[in-house]
């Protein structure tokens, strides 16, 4: 650095009104260090034509922190360098640009100091880091691939209100994935006829049913009905089984007070689950997080309306940033892909999301789309649960995929067999336990997984039934979200 | 009167919806919370309550076994000793992040099982109180399962 009187000069014209490239206001250092107390963000960038990849990621770092579209002279009121994010680095994306379908992409790190964020505000982080800078016109497209958050950062998050290890004492469940199914139809059928689902599934051997996402309170049934029937069909089910059963009670309304209220009905009736949906927004999860903190209650989380920004490659978010803010924020479930089922999901993509729901520290690994390394600081983990267009048929792949500590949810899979649903949710559990037996005695199960199937189907005919309604159906779609990088790229971060 | 439900009984722990395990397939299980660094333990109950948290233990959980075999046996003591009992084998991980139950499923288990009575008391509005009633623990321990 030069004398004190070259930087007052060069300060000086700094701060001269009028408009100057982001690149010159601060915002681009490529020489700078992330702080380990640094926020830092990776973004998808498609600059404008004519703007450098430099100066478009210095824009973003602009524009999702201090600046303005001009100069500003307020600006040299504050420790102005400490508040600018910071661009640090700009790769281009492999397999963009010249020679390749898709217009040149760029990968552009960028770091936030700590305090530019209210401690333990998913609404105060969201509005920097996806706030206006998404509509701004130099960039053509720009998608968050990934957040690294700094220990002391996430320490002013409560986190998941229960997580994987205590749901799993509360429930007494231990060693495998636990069972599901959404009722159906989702809509139309009435308290009464909606709770014998509920009792038919549980007592065949699923853990939990769930509302679907869209149920809330229509008029073909109210939600108080609702919750009423279900917790009978809960409380018989557990008496016929001699296990704790639940049904995922949709708490999602209008407005907070409302949300409220229909929680605490659902606990004054003894369920050991609520649910909610993404759509309520960030800072509604984080009240219904204390909430069930306060009430001991299990809070799962349906992703509705995520698609609309994390499906396209080149705009928008990655579900992985979503599963990071939702960990955070304080959810016990959050339904995080099956792999094999009919929704969007690359299995290397998947097994990132899974990840940072569950492990308490992970690597950079680019191929799952995992760009930071992060400390989970202690923040309990989530389960996650695999929902859409799953049957017993695939058990041995759900397990190979998704691991053990997951809700695999058969909705369709479990009311739609052919003999009725309890024999639907006794081929599901059958399927399993087999599954799991298998993979314990060191078998390879997902190779030898039908024959596993089919040696169960014997003396199991739900699961034969199950077999030989659905044994060919799958969904093979080609993923639009899939890695950047093949398996054996280096981390280089 | 037994139980109506998917084989009549209990559907607690990991394997309840398959055939009763041989001794060589709970050794197997054994192995496999032994691979990985589980200390396993063997509990018994005549109160099999779903919240019935604490079931009896019988001895310590085997931190330094290395063998199956030694669980096996003490399998088949518990049962001696116990044979009209509920017996659950546990497996403990100690790992960080983890600190809980790994596994946990049935060896053994009365004759027959009468379940469970849902018992309603109606209250406010709509409301009724649910209570999950075992018929077997109107018995005092011990004399609850023939």
């Amino acid at each position: 650095m030069g004398s004190t009187t070259d930087e007052a000069r060069d300060a000086g014209d700094r701060y001269k009104a009028g408009v100057i490239p982001y690149k010159q206001m601060g915002y681009w250092d490529p020489d700078y260090e992330p702080k380990v107390t640094d926020v830092v963000a990776l973004f998808r960038i498609t600059p404008q034509a004519g703007v450098d990849a430099d100066e478009a990621s210095a824009a973003v770092a602009g524009e999702s922190s201090t600046a303005t579209w001009t100069v500003v002279w307020t600006d040299r009121l504050t420790a102005a360098d400490v508040y600018r994010a910071k661009a640090y680095r700009v790769d281009p994306v492999p397999n963009t640009g010249p020679g390749t379908p898709t217009e040149q992409q760029y990968f552009a790190y960028i770091a936030y100091d700590m305090d530019l964020f209210e401690p333990g505000s998913i609404a105060n982080l969201t509005a920097s880091i996806i706030g206006n800078v998404f509509g701004f016109k130099a960039i053509k497209a720009l998608r968050l691939e990934d957040m690294r958050m700094p220990v002391a950062y996430l320490k002013t998050f409560p986190g998941p209100a229960t997580g994987i290890v205590v749901e799993r004492e509360r429930l007494d469940k231990f060693g495998r994935p636990l069972l599901g199914a959404t009722t159906k139809p989702k809509l139309g059928l009435s308290g009464r006829n909606y709770g014998r689902v509920v009792y038919e599934a549980l007592k065949g051997g699923l853990d939990f049913v769930k509302d679907d996402e869209n149920i809330n309170s229509q008029p073909f049934m109210h939600w108080r009905d609702r919750f009423l029937y279900c917790m009978e069909a809960v409380n018989r089910a557990s008496a016929a089984t001699g296990e704790v059963k639940g049904h995922y009670l949709n708490v999602t309304a209008g407005t907070m007070e409302g949300m409220y209220e229909r929680a605490d009905f659902a606990r004054s009736l003894g369920s050991v689950i609520v649910m909610i949906d993404l759509v309520v927004g960030y800072t509604a999860i984080q009240s219904m997080s204390n909430w069930a903190r306060r009430n001991d209650m299990i809070l799962h989380l349906h992703r509705a309306g995520n698609s609309t920004y994390s499906r396209q490659k080149s705009h928008g978010m990655n579900f992985r940033v979503i599963c990071k803010w939702m960990r955070m924020a304080g959810v016990d479930h959050i339904h995080a892909g099956t792999v094999v089922g009919k929704l969007e999901g690359d299995p290397l993509m998947i097994r990132g999301f899974y990840d940072t729901l569950r492990e308490t520290h992970t690597p950079v690994r680019l191929e799952n789309g995992l760009f930071f390394e992060q400390d989970w600081a202690s923040l309990n983990k989530v389960m996650p649960v695999a929902s859409g267009g799953i049957h017993a048929g695939q058990m041995h792949q759900l397990l190979h995929y998704l691991g053990e500590d997951v809700v695999l949810q058969f909705g369709g899979g479990t009311i739609g067999h052919p003999m009725g649903i309890q024999a639907g949710a006794t081929a599901n559990r059958v399927a399993l336990e087999a599954m799991i037996q298998a993979r314990n005695e060191g078998r390879d199960y997902l190779r030898e997984g039908p024959e596993i199937l089919e040696r169960a189907a014997r003396w199991c005919a739900p699961l034969k039934a199950a077999l030989d309604t659905w044994r060919d159906v799958s969904f093979n779609y080609e993923s639009t979200d899939t890695a950047d990088y093949v398996p054996t790229a280096t981390p280089s971060v | 009167m037994p139980m109506t439900n998917h084989g009549s009984r209990i559907t607690q722990g990991q394997f309840s919806f398959l055939p009763d395990l041989t001794d060589e397939q709970i050794g197997a299980q054994v192995a496999y919370a032994l691979r990985n660094g589980w200390a396993v333990s063997v509990e018994y109950t005549d109160d099999p309550h779903p919240r019935n948290t604490y079931w009896e233990m019988f001895g310590m959980p085997s931190f330094d076994l290395k063998d199956p075999a030694g669980m096996l046996q003490m399998i088949a003591e518990c049962r001696k000793v116990f044979p009209r009992h509920y017996i659950r084998v546990m497996a403990f991980d100690s790992t960080r992040g983890w600190e809980t139950p790994r596994m946990s499923f049935l060896v053994s288990r009365p004759a027959v099982e009468p379940g469970f009575r849902l018992e309603r008391q109606e209250v406010d509005g709509r409301q009724i109180r649910y209570t999950i009633h075992s018929y077997a623990t109107d018995k005092p321990e011990g004399k609850r399962y023939p």
